[in-house]
Parts: structure tokens; C-alpha cells; sequence
């Protein structure tokens, strides 16, 4: 090779460092950009009287304990439906089901059902839960909404965490005379706790802040009364951020922000979380 | 065959044994008999079908999906591979170290009791007892009393091949299987272990694979050698290196392949 050849391509390796690091940073950019912008508009407004008074139509009386308790009552009623659904019919998908044509059509279509658009989960759910189970408005059909919406997810990680267990695992726990269920429960499963926990807590973070099938379902936009039974009517965070924001008056896009903040922290949270969990994991599981 | 003592009995008797995955044969009509409380070395070069006779025993290939077998294999006069037989219970009575050390990702008091637990016993007394008498067994309980409740994971990998060891006498085995337990350990684990498959031999009958023909020598008193899938020659484990009968085995045993 030519010096003038080597200098050349010396250029360009300089020039593609300096473009995937611009690449990189921009999303980060973006992203402190934003932070900045509702950190500044709406952290006056995080005070203890936000956290907890009803909706108002004065903004500055008006609060988030409704949509926040009523986001907590969606985390958890969905982890309780979508977790034991999800992990079993991973379980069945990659230890007990046969590896045929069948299996592989259920694995495209699951992985499908993962990109299918919030909204058609939603108007799937309006037919089902709302109208057909006879459900109503209640924080049962949000739940099992966003449960449909998840357990794609939840299905498609927990395969990957019982994959990753290593096959080393399960014959040292058939060769001790252990059936094929206590293999998956006691040997595999707490193998793989850390990747089915990351998968579940990364699709909570995400069922938490999606607001489409909530409002086709037609989760309320003011409700006076703090949820407390899984069949009362409520708003999620998502839907009063998006409701406040759609209001003329200046406190209300403040309150918008300032729920913009909490529903970002619990999404940071858990995602945070998810993280720990996964390298506390990987420090502990060497294989 | 040079038969030094009467009084040992029969434990493992293959009969006419073959092995195909698909269309290929990988065990070609073996028959080889163990003795109680007789430690048998098998060796041969890869893909002889060594290991696949080992896991023949306690039905370790049954996972295989394409897995097939002709011929009989008895472990006390039982037909393993008879219908009626539970595959749980005779695993249970042969067990097997890998030759990986796999430990589970669990405490060293809940590796060596998953096999107890497993079954359902509960008792702790018993599991503590069991638990101290077979890493007394395996050597490594002074090293490891004040820690069993930390993970397996931390141990060395020698000390983590003894904790395998140890979890499967807790399930108190008739016949151990040992699938090259040290090629993944240094010469001084190498030889504890070795060390111990002496002394276990007081009371189990071992099965072994091994790569290394010093240790096949050192702890064996029968050697099988395995070439592509044919059981070439059987003999007390001295004879076979000192003076084998067949010239493909004094070749092996010689590096002059392999």
C-alpha cells in the first residue's frame, strides 16, 4: 500500500470515530435536552399538595393522587396477570413443546405480536374485557389490557433467560433423579431468575407508560375518587399527563410537567432496578 | 479375562449393546461386565463412543432425540432400559459427575442437599447430616464448614468438582459415573480427586472416562478400550497397559494415534 493510501484510510477511521461518537451522544443530547426543559418547568411544582389532592379544575389545586395510585394498581394487577401467563407459557414454549413447524409459528407470531401497534391491543380489549366479560371501565380491563400488550414481551425474554441457562444445569439436576419439573423449577428457573426478572420489570416500565388502549378502553379522564377495588373506574398517569396537556391554561401544562417528572422517575426506577438485577446476576452466575 | 477374585459380584452387565443417533452407529455390539466395588476406566480416542457408553447407564441419552439402542444393559440383574423401570429412581441409584464442574447457582449446603430435597425430605437434622458426612466423604468439609451458605459459584473449580461429587453421594448411589471429571481441572486438584475415587471405590462401583491413560492407570483396576464405536480390548487395567493382546490398543496406548 501507498503512504498516500494509508493516509487516506487513517482519515477515514478518524472520520468514523468522530461520526459514531456525534451518532451516540446525540440521543443522549436529546434526551438531557429534554430532562432540562420539564425539570425546569415542572419541578416547582412537586410539592406534597400535588402528590395529594383529586383532579381540580383550578390547576393549582388540582393533583395527581388518582392517575399516580392508579398507575401503581395497574403495575401491579398487570405483574400479577402477565408474570405467571407469560413465565408458563415461555416455560412451555422452550422446555416441554416439541420443536416443529408449529412451534416456530408460534414463536414468529409472538415475536409479531410484540411490534403490533398499543391500539389495536386496546380495541381488541374494548371488545373483550369491557363489553364481552362485561368488565366495564375498571382498573381490571386496563390491567389485562397492558397484560395482552406485555406478554409478548414478558414471553420473549423469559425464552431468552431459559435459553441462556446452560444445558450443564439441567443434566446435573436429571442425573440426581429429578423429574422434568422439578428440573425447570428447582435447577432452571433460579438460573435464569435474573433474565425472566430484567425481562418483566423492562415490560411493567413499558406497560406503565402507554396510553393509547387505556383511553380506547376509556379509562376516566376525572375521576373524584381514589381507586381502591380492581373494578372502580381510574386514570393512569400517561392519560392525565396527555389530558392536562390538552388543557389552554398555563398551570395545567406546569401540573402536565411536573406528572411528566413522576412518571419518568418511576419508569427510571425501574429500569434502574432492572439493571441492578441483571448485574448482580451476571456477577453472581458464572458458568 | 484375568478374574483375581470369586467372591466379587456382577453389578453392570452389557449385553450385545448398540447406539444409533439417526443413521449413525456409534456403539457397535459391546458387551462388558463391571464388578461391585471395582473401579472401570474407559478410554479411547474422541468420538469413540466412550462417553456415550457411560450415559448409556443411567439413561443420560435418552435426551438425544434421535437416540436408539438394541441390546441389554442389566444393573443388578435389572433391565434398565425395561419399560417398568423408573428412569428417576435409577438415576437415583447410578449417579454421574460431568466434566465441567456444575455446581447450581445455590449455596454449597443447598447443592449437596437438591437431590434429598428434591425427593421431599425436609428433616433438617438429616439434610445437616448428610450434607457434613458426604463433604467429609469428598474432603473438603474443613475447608467449607464456616461457608455453607455461601454460592457454589465462589469455590475453586477443583472445590466446586468436589461439592458435584458430594451432591451425588447424598442421593446414596450405587454406582458412580464419571465423565472425565478432571480435564477441566489443574494437577493438584487432578490428583485430590483422584485421591477420592480411591477411596470411594470402598463403596460404590465407579465408572470412568478418561482421556489421560496415567489416570486411567493410576486409578483403575479394569480398563475398556474404545475404537469407533467397537470395545477392542477389556482387561485388568496393569495387563492392558503392559501387555495388551491387540496391536490397535498397544498403538493407543502408545500416542502412536489419538
Amino acid at each position: 500500500m501507498t503512504s498516500s493510501a494509508i493516509t487516506y484510510n487513517r482519515l477515514k477511521d478518524k472520520f468514523f470515530y468522530w461520526y459514531g461518537l456525534v451518532c451516540t451522544l446525540s440521543g443522549v443530547f436529546i434526551l438531557a435536552v429534554f430532562l432540562y426543559t420539564i425539570l425546569v418547568e415542572g419541578a416547582d411544582r412537586l410539592n406534597m399538595q400535588f402528590f395529594t389532592s383529586l383532579p381540580s379544575r383550578r390547576p393549582s389545586n388540582a393533583g395527581i393522587l388518582v392517575p399516580l395510585l392508579g398507575t401503581l394498581w395497574i403495575m401491579v394487577l398487570t405483574t400479577f396477570i402477565a408474570v405467571p401467563i407469560g413465565v408458563a407459557a415461555a416455560i412451555y414454549l422452550e422446555e416441554y413443546g416439541k420443536k416443529n413447524w408449529f412451534a416456530s409459528f408460534i414463536e414468529v407470531n409472538t415475536a409479531n405480536l410484540a411490534g403490533v401497534p398499543s391500539i389495536l391491543y386496546g380495541l381488541l380489549a374494548l371488545e373483550i374485557f369491557v363489553r364481552i366479560m362485561g368488565l366495564g371501565r375498571s382498573l381490571l380491563s386496563g390491567a389485562l389490557t397492558l397484560s395482552l400488550l406485555i406478554l409478548p414481551i414478558v414471553i420473549v425474554s423469559t425464552r431468552e433467560a431459559l435459553k441462556s441457562v446452560p444445558k450443564t444445569i439441567r443434566e446435573a439436576s436429571y442425573a440426581l433423579g429429578a423429574t422434568k419439573w422439578k428440573t425447570i423449577w428447582n435447577a432452571v428457573l433460579p438460573s435464569a431468575a435474573g433474565g425472566i426478572l430484567t425481562g418483566v420489570i423492562l415490560a411493567i416500565s413499558r406497560a406503565i407508560g402507554e396510553t393509547a388502549p387505556l383511553v380506547v378502553i376509556g379509562a376516566m379522564l376525572y375521576i373524584t375518587t381514589v381507586p381502591t377495588h380492581p373494578l372502580d373506574d381510574f386514570s393512569v398517569l400517561p392519560i392525565q399527563i396527555y389530558n392536562w396537556l390538552s388543557r389552554p391554561q398555563k398551570g395545567f401544562i406546569e401540573n402536565a410537567t411536573a406528572a411528566i417528572i413522576v412518571l419518568l422517575a418511576i419508569t427510571f426506577l425501574l429500569n434502574g432496578i432492572a439493571i441492578y438485577l441483571r448485574n448482580k446476576w451476571q456477577s453472581k452466575v458464572k458458568w | 479375562m484375568n478374574q483375581n477374585s470369586t467372591n466379587t459380584q456382577l453389578k453392570i452387565s452389557a449385553q450385545e449393546v448398540q447406539v444409533y443417533y439417526g443413521n449413525n452407529h456409534v456403539i457397535k455390539n459391546v458387551s462388558l461386565d463391571i464388578r461391585s466395588n471395582e473401579v472401570v476406566a474407559l478410554i479411547g480416542p474422541s468420538g469413540c463412543g466412550k462417553s456415550t457408553f457411560l450415559r448409556l447407564l443411567n439413561r443420560m441419552n435418552d435426551f438425544i432425540e434421535s437416540f436408539r439402542m438394541e441390546g441389554k444393559i442389566l444393573i443388578d440383574n435389572e433391565d434398565i432400559y425395561d419399560s417398568t423401570i423408573k428412569v428417576e429412581a435409577l438415576r437415583k441409584k447410578v449417579g454421574m459427575v460431568f466434566q465441567k464442574p456444575n455446581p447450581f447457582p445455590k449455596s454449597i449446603y443447598e447443592n449437596v442437599v437438591y437431590g434429598l430435597k428434591i425427593q421431599g425430605i425436609k428433616d433438617k437434622r438429616r439434610l445437616d447430616a448428610v450434607v457434613e458426612k458426604t463433604l467429609q466423604q469428598v474432603g473438603i468439609w474443613e475447608e467449607v464448614k464456616d461457608k455453607l451458605n455461601q454460592s457454589a459459584l465462589a469455590l475453586s473449580g477443583g472445590q466446586q468438582q468436589r461439592i458435584c461429587i458430594a451432591r451425588t453421594l447424598a442421593v446414596e448411589p450405587s454406582v458412580v459415573l464419571m465423565d472425565e471429571p478432571t480435564s477441566a481441572l489443574d494437577p493438584i486438584s487432578t490428583a485430590t480427586i483422584e485421591e477420592l475415587i480411591y477411596q470411594l471405590k470402598k463403596d460404590y462401583t465407579i465408572v470412568i472416562v478418561t482421556h489421560n491413560m496415567q489416570q486411567a492407570g493410576r486409578v483403575s483396576d479394569r480398563t475398556a478400550f474404545f475404537y469407533m464405536g467397537e470395545l477392542i480390548e477389556y482387561n485388568d487395567t496393569r495387563e492392558l497397559f503392559t501387555n495388551p493382546k491387540i496391536e490397535l490398543t498397544q498403538k493407543y496406548i502408545t500416542g502412536r494415534f489419538g
